[in-house]
């Protein structure tokens, strides 16, 4: 049944992936990229990270992904016109990317063998009550500091676009 | 295993069932309360007293002209309503009608599946449609469905702020995030309840959460982005027939959805207001005989004809339901049902009360209320209730 | 291996979408696209993260997930800011216009 679950929001996360860089519309970059977020939640539940599932709905596909599409149909971004462009990036960048992604899964499969298995319910400390504990006793200067930047983040996201508004 | 299956299946149907109907007959209340409160009788030709009219709507909305206009975004144009009904009926999926039940020897609780997280959940369901609205606004391809689209998702998240903060303000108080246990912990009486609870009466966190939930489901007073003569129709202007009969679905049950959690969060749930001992299991007796013979009098003396037969069949029927509440095989379920129920439909008489009642505001004023007034005072009750919590304990 | 998923595939998957991202970040002409891309390699990261964290089953792996969430929506809310303001100087989001700092 775990493996069925893995299987089947793997795909989902990479097709959804893939659309997200393959699409020319920022919109459907947009709606591929919740759903890719959306499968990443799913995974976390089978890993037994209730809070964090939760926070990514909650926070990035529910929150930073609207403030994309906002953006998107504010702009009224259209979709990506082909020009000439030089094929150097290319010609150099998808064998590169290939050698990359080739190193990560040979050392991946190397260093983690295959009696280390994931299954659900397997970890149970990722309850809001120990990532709570742990970031207000362990963690509370992050905690603090992430705040400040936040706080940052919004003075300087109005000031930025409301100069563009007026 | 096996059981465990079955019988969340049945629990299932159960619940879309009565979900799916009782959204139905809540557009019929709504109806009949607007008109009551505008000195008008309502639908009452459908039928007895306009009972069936939802079933006339639900058949003039499958039987229209299901367009699909060529100028739309079709992907996201099908997509969208989806979106809208799917979360909305997700979000009904953790929520606890009663306590434990025993069926046929198996015990379940009155809830489809009980979270640990269940809050969350909820809050997490409810930002993901916000989707439904804005992808319909885009991909309709009209400036009108586009404006309505984009104010009513910035309303959307921007009331999530004091909504998020008016929930974890009696968490704190409770201490779980699971709804079940959260029901659990507001048991006794009503001063246990967490509107009333000590350390710290959570009465502006309930009122900060209903006023948020107005926003967050698109009610009047914060109906700008949907209001008819303002745009058109706002985000569902391109629709017609099911796809618009899932917005509207979509809306009634958001709307259920945030009566149910303020029952939950702040009214105890299924609890009553005070213990079985003191004779808390024969309001509902008390009540629906007061219904019955209210209803029987009107018969004796009806203001149109028809009503003789029709307020004298529904006199009946209420003290029928009164006598069904006198038995004690269905007490341990029946009540802690009636309760909640109670509870969730005095809520939901607010909303359309208020429906009734108030004008709406203006976009403007709506997005100050939020940033300006209600997201301080929000962050202010956390505050207080997180001091007088650490300080009592 | 049938019977439950190995951590490998977990951490491999995480390759998978960053490898994506950072293939997006590289080839795509619009702005938007490759700051989805960014947050795409961020959330393979998060995946590593959270697979770390079931290995060693210690709950700082989540802790490290929920502080990347909080600083990619900040700087989310900021780019997205100067994207708005890019846009209405040189009305375009092709990264291969905006190629000099003169107007």
């Amino acid at each position: 049944m775990d493996v069925i679950l893995f299987l089947i929001f793997a795909i989902i996360a990479v097709v959804a992936a893939i659309n997200v860089v393959v699409q020319t519309h920022p919109i459907s970059s947009a709606v591929s990229l919740i759903g890719v977020m959306g499968s990443l939640a799913v995974l976390y539940l089978l890993l037994g990270a209730e809070f964090i599932a939760a926070a990514q709905v909650i926070v990035y596909a529910g929150a930073v992904m609207v403030l994309f599409i906002f953006v998107i149909m504010l702009l009224n971004a259209g979709a990506e016109a082909k020009r000439g462009r030089s094929y150097m990036v290319q010609v150099l960048g998808v064998p590169l990317l290939i050698a990359l992604l080739g190193l990560l899964a040979f050392f991946v499969e190397r260093l983690f063998p295959r009696n280390i298995t994931v299954t659900f319910g397997g970890f149970t400390g990722g309850t809001a009550r120990a990532v709570g504990q742990a970031l207000f006793t362990t963690y509370l200067l992050p905690f603090e500091v992430v705040s400040l930047l936040i706080l940052i983040a919004i003075v300087g996201a109005i000031v930025l676009a409301r100069k563009e508004m007026d | 295993m096996d059981a465990f299956i079955v019988i969340t299946l049945i629990k299932l149907a159960v619940i879309a069932f009565v979900l799916l109907t009782a959204v139905a007959y809540l557009q019929w209340v709504e109806r009949k309360v607007i008109a009551h409160i505008q000195v008008r009788p309502g639908p009452y030709r459908v039928g007895p007293h306009g009972l069936l009219q939802p079933l006339a709507d639900v058949i003039k909305l499958i039987t229209k002209e299901d367009m699909l206009p060529s100028y739309v975004n079709k992907p996201l144009y099908l997509f969208a309503p989806f979106v809208a009904v799917a979360m909305a009926l997700l979000s009904i999926a953790v929520i606890p009608f009663g306590p434990q039940i025993e069926v046929v020897g198996y015990h379940t609780f009155m809830q489809l599946t009980d979270l640990n997280i269940g809050v969350l959940f909820v809050l997490a369901v409810a930002s993901m449609g916000v989707y439904g609205v804005a992808l319909a606004g885009w991909a309709s391809n009209n400036k009108y469905a586009l404006l309505g689209g984009l104010r009513s998702s910035a309303q959307m998240i921007s009331y999530e702020l004091p909504l998020t903060l008016a929930i974890a303000s009696p968490l704190l108080l409770s201490n779980t995030l699971s709804l079940r246990e959260l029901v659990g912990s507001q048991a006794g009486s009503i001063l246990h309840w967490n509107i009333l609870r000590l350390p710290f009466p959570q009465i502006f966190a309930f009122i900060i959460f209903v006023i948020a939930a107005f926003a967050e489901t698109n009610r009047i007073p914060f109906d700008l982005p949907e209001a008819e003569n303002e745009l058109v129709a706002g985000f569902h202007t391109e629709y017609s027939s099911m796809k618009f009969a899932a917005f509207f679905m979509a809306e009634y049950l958001n709307m259920v959805t945030v009566s149910c959690m303020a029952t939950l969060l702040f009214l105890g749930g299924w609890e009553a207001p005070w213990p079985a001992s003191g004779g808390s299991n024969l309001v509902p007796t008390v009540i629906f005989v007061i219904a019955g013979l209210t209803a029987l009098y009107h018969a004796a003396n009806p203001p149109r004809l028809k009503d003789r037969y029709t307020f004298g069949g529904f006199g009946l029927i209420f003290l029928i339901i009164a006598a069904v509440f006198l038995a004690p095989i269905v007490q341990s379920w029946l009540l802690p049902l009636f309760w909640f129920l109670a509870k969730v439909g005095v809520i939901l008489f607010a909303f359309i009360w208020i429906r009734g009642t108030l004008p709406r505001f203006r976009y403007d004023q709506l997005m100050a209320f939020t940033w300006k007034f209600l997201f301080p005072v929000a962050m202010l009750n956390m505050l207080v209730t997180s001091l007088m919590v650490a300080w009592f304990s | 291996m049938m019977t439950a998923v190995p951590i490998s595939w977990y951490l491999t998957l995480s390759a998978i979408l960053f490898v994506l991202g950072v293939a997006g970040f590289l080839f795509r002409h619009s702005i938007i696209t490759v700051f989805m891309s960014i947050e795409l390699m961020l959330n393979a990261v998060n995946l590593s993260f959270v697979t770390f964290s079931y290995q060693y089953k210690q709950v700082n792996g989540h802790l490290f997930t929920f502080f990347v969430m909080v600083v990619a929506a900040a700087e989310a809310a900021v780019g997205l800011a100067i994207i708005l303001t890019v846009f209405k100087n040189r009305s375009t989001l092709n990264i291969d216009e905006l190629d000099s700092m003169k107007n």
